[in-house]
């Protein structure tokens, strides 16, 4: 099992201008983040976590730095090879889901399918969208449209859509931000499994609770990474289900 | 196939918002279902004057009296007329391939038997006139070149004048008094019906024109001359020679107008048909105008989807679809809807044609060219108008489009 750096940033800086002003919303940050890894990337608002977040989902380009994803040169790709790698090599899950309204929770799982390479029957696709909607627990709700769903099922189709090109990293954006407690321990449950599978995933968040998830807190401010960690008092989300009324982690 | 998937990616959107797309391609179905009609009536009406006057009997030519404006109007209707007897004599005597020639006089007066009267038209002919028009009796016989020559007091009445003048009695052998003067019916002519100026064919009295002339136009010049020719081939030289004849009799100089017309069928049909082409390119002009308002509006609707769907196009790019993938995306649904549109446009004018043709006695004439050609305009339309709307969605930013609310 190759346990080599997936994510390699090196010296990465990302300044915008909106009007007159200039934001120096990265100013020189060198991060290193092996497969297997369960990554919590902290800050308050204005940190730079967010705008790192996009580079590393290569949203966006560093203005300086190099990016090196699983092992690949990607700061210098043009607009359509970035939406490749992010098609093969990414998956996203946003705070609010970002599902494709009125649409079955199968046809929004098979959506990063339809920009692939390989054409595929509809059929091939149904089999597909089906078996990972099924691993992660959503198993006969593949004809639900979103309205159909609770908070929890949806960010469980999108786990699955981030799921169906087996990417090298899982990017997750404050995925509990819209969730209620519990249903936030069930999903924090599903990524630590995810994790123990061997997939990779980053997760954004500014939410203490949540980041104790994670295996490594990485956290910014000002643009640049002030602490990187492991987690001390790690939470376990199987055991927390299991004890629905206690609150505190063992 | 990437467009294979992308086809398959913009109807699933279509079908989505299902009320949506029907609402925005209904400018189009209107649109074309308007051009169709329009332009199907049209050619149905001229089609069906074209019938009309192909009726009128084969290889004709008509010589009138005056002389026509370049529109073929005629002016001098029925003043001093400057065809004479003699005229039509030389013409059947002189010009080769000529088989039949009428000597034409037209009025309308009373005609009366026992205490019903009728007014009606009274058409003066030669003996050749119901062969040249293709005219057949239903009952009876036709009056005679002998009936001509002794200008005897005879006719054949049409379907509409024997009804209303002896009802269901039968006219042959009677007494109609036309202007006062007693004619013996010989026979009823076949119905015809309307023609498609509206004037009932049957509404007549045929006699030999010199009866009418002496008795009830009075009057010595002709209106016209019917003339029918052997062969279609010998059209044109015949009509060249008939003018020539005239001009010569007429003592016309050269360099001067001719005091009289002459024309075949198919310019007669043409001048006939001239005014229904003009109206029918305006009217699918005016129909072509509410198709670029469909176009328009369908240009409106995918901008607000644009809009509407940011968020959605940003979450397509975050998972790998290129700016082309979604340019061709949304330019899928508009072409989509527009062909849809003109398809059902096509099927939906095709049926007002007909309905509107049956209320008028018209045929409704659908090209398959001008089905092919309001097809193909609607998928342009789609196209030109679709763009627009497309290359913004495409050129998003993912990550402004993923924040927006």
């Amino acid at each position: 099992m190759n346990n080599g750096a997936v994510v390699k940033l090196i010296d990465v800086h990302k300044t915008y201008r909106t009007g007159e002003m200039e934001v120096h919303a990265v100013r020189g940050v060198s991060l290193e983040i092996r497969r297997g890894e369960f990554v919590a990337l902290m800050g308050a608002s204005g940190s730079g976590k967010s705008t790192l977040m996009n580079i590393l989902g290569c949203l966006d380009r560093p203005t300086a730095g190099r990016y090196i994803l699983d092992q690949a040169e990607v700061s210098e790709l043009n607009r359509d090879q970035l939406a490749d790698i992010r098609n093969t090599k990414i998956g996203f899950v946003f705070q609010n889901f970002n599902l494709l309204p009125r649409t079955s929770a199968r046809e929004n799982v098979e959506l990063p399918l339809l920009y692939g390479t390989r054409g595929l029957t509809n059929a091939q696709l149904k089999e597909k969208a089906d078996a990972v909607l099924a691993s992660v627990g959503l198993a006969g709700r593949e004809d639900h449209h979103p309205s159909q769903l609770s908070g929890g099922q949806q960010q469980r189709v999108a786990i699955a859509r981030a799921l169906i090109n087996e990417p090298e990293v899982i990017l997750a954006d404050e995925p509990t931000g819209n969730l209620d407690s519990r249903t936030s321990v069930e999903i924090m449950g599903i990524f630590q499994q995810l994790n123990d599978r061997g997939i990779t995933i980053v997760m954004v968040t500014h939410e203490q609770d949540i980041a104790a998830y994670a295996r490594r807190n990485v956290v910014m401010r000002d643009g640049l990474v002030r602490d990187d960690r492991a987690v001390e008092r790690r939470l376990d989300a199987a055991t927390q289900l299991r004890e629905p009324n206690r609150e505190e982690p063992e | 196939m990437r467009v294979g998937s992308t086809i398959n990616v913009a109807f699933r959107a279509l079908r989505r918002n299902k009320l949506r797309s029907v609402l925005t391609a209904l400018g189009i179905i209107i649109g074309v279902a308007a051009v169709i009609a329009m332009v199907g009536i049209g050619n149905g009406a001229k089609a069906q004057v074209e019938a009309q006057i192909a009726s009128l009997g084969q290889n004709i030519i008509l010589v009138f009296s005056g002389s026509t404006t370049a529109s073929g109007i005629r002016t001098g209707w029925g003043g001093a007329g400057t065809l004479k007897i003699e005229d039509a004599e030389a013409i059947r005597r002189e010009v080769p391939g000529v088989t039949a020639v009428s000597e034409e006089v037209v009025s309308t007066t009373q005609v009366a038997a026992g205490n019903q009267n009728w007014f009606t038209r009274i058409y003066g002919e030669s003996a050749d006139y119901f062969d040249i028009r293709q005219w057949p009796l239903a009952d009876g016989t036709p009056f005679t070149a002998q009936d001509v020559r002794s200008a005897n007091k005879v006719c054949v009445i049409g379907r509409t004048t024997a009804t209303q003048i002896y009802g269901n009695e039968n006219p042959i052998g009677q007494i109609l008094r036309i202007k006062n003067v007693p004619f013996t019916i010989d026979g009823v002519l076949t119905p015809k019906g309307l023609s498609a100026q509206g004037v009932d064919q049957d509404d007549i009295v045929i006699m030999p024109y010199t009866s009418a002339m002496k008795r009830v136009v009075g009057g010595t010049t002709l209106r016209n001359i019917n003339v029918q020719v052997a062969d279609s081939r010998q059209l044109t030289a015949a009509q060249q020679q008939i003018i020539d004849l005239l001009r010569q009799r007429h003592n016309i100089r050269p360099g001067r107008d001719d005091d009289f017309t002459v024309r075949n069928q198919q310019e007669i049909a043409d001048a006939a048909t001239a005014t229904t082409d003009v109206m029918t390119g305006l009217l699918g002009a005016i129909a072509g105008v509410s198709l670029v308002v469909g176009g328009i509006g369908i240009m409106n609707i995918m901008l607000v989807s644009v809009t509407e769907r940011t968020r959605e196009i940003g979450t397509r790019m975050a998972v790998g679809a290129h700016g082309r993938d979604i340019l061709t995306q949304f330019l899928i649904e508009a072409i989509s809807l527009s062909s849809v549109g003109g398809i059902l446009g096509i099927l939906l004018g095709i049926a007002a044609a007909k309905t509107i043709a049956l209320t008028r006695h018209w045929p409704a004439l659908i090209s398959p060219a001008s089905i092919v050609i309001a097809f193909l305009v609607s998928a342009a339309v789609g196209i030109f108008f679709g763009f627009y709307p497309a290359r913004k969605a495409a050129a998003l930013d993912p990550i402004e489009a993923l924040r927006y609310e």
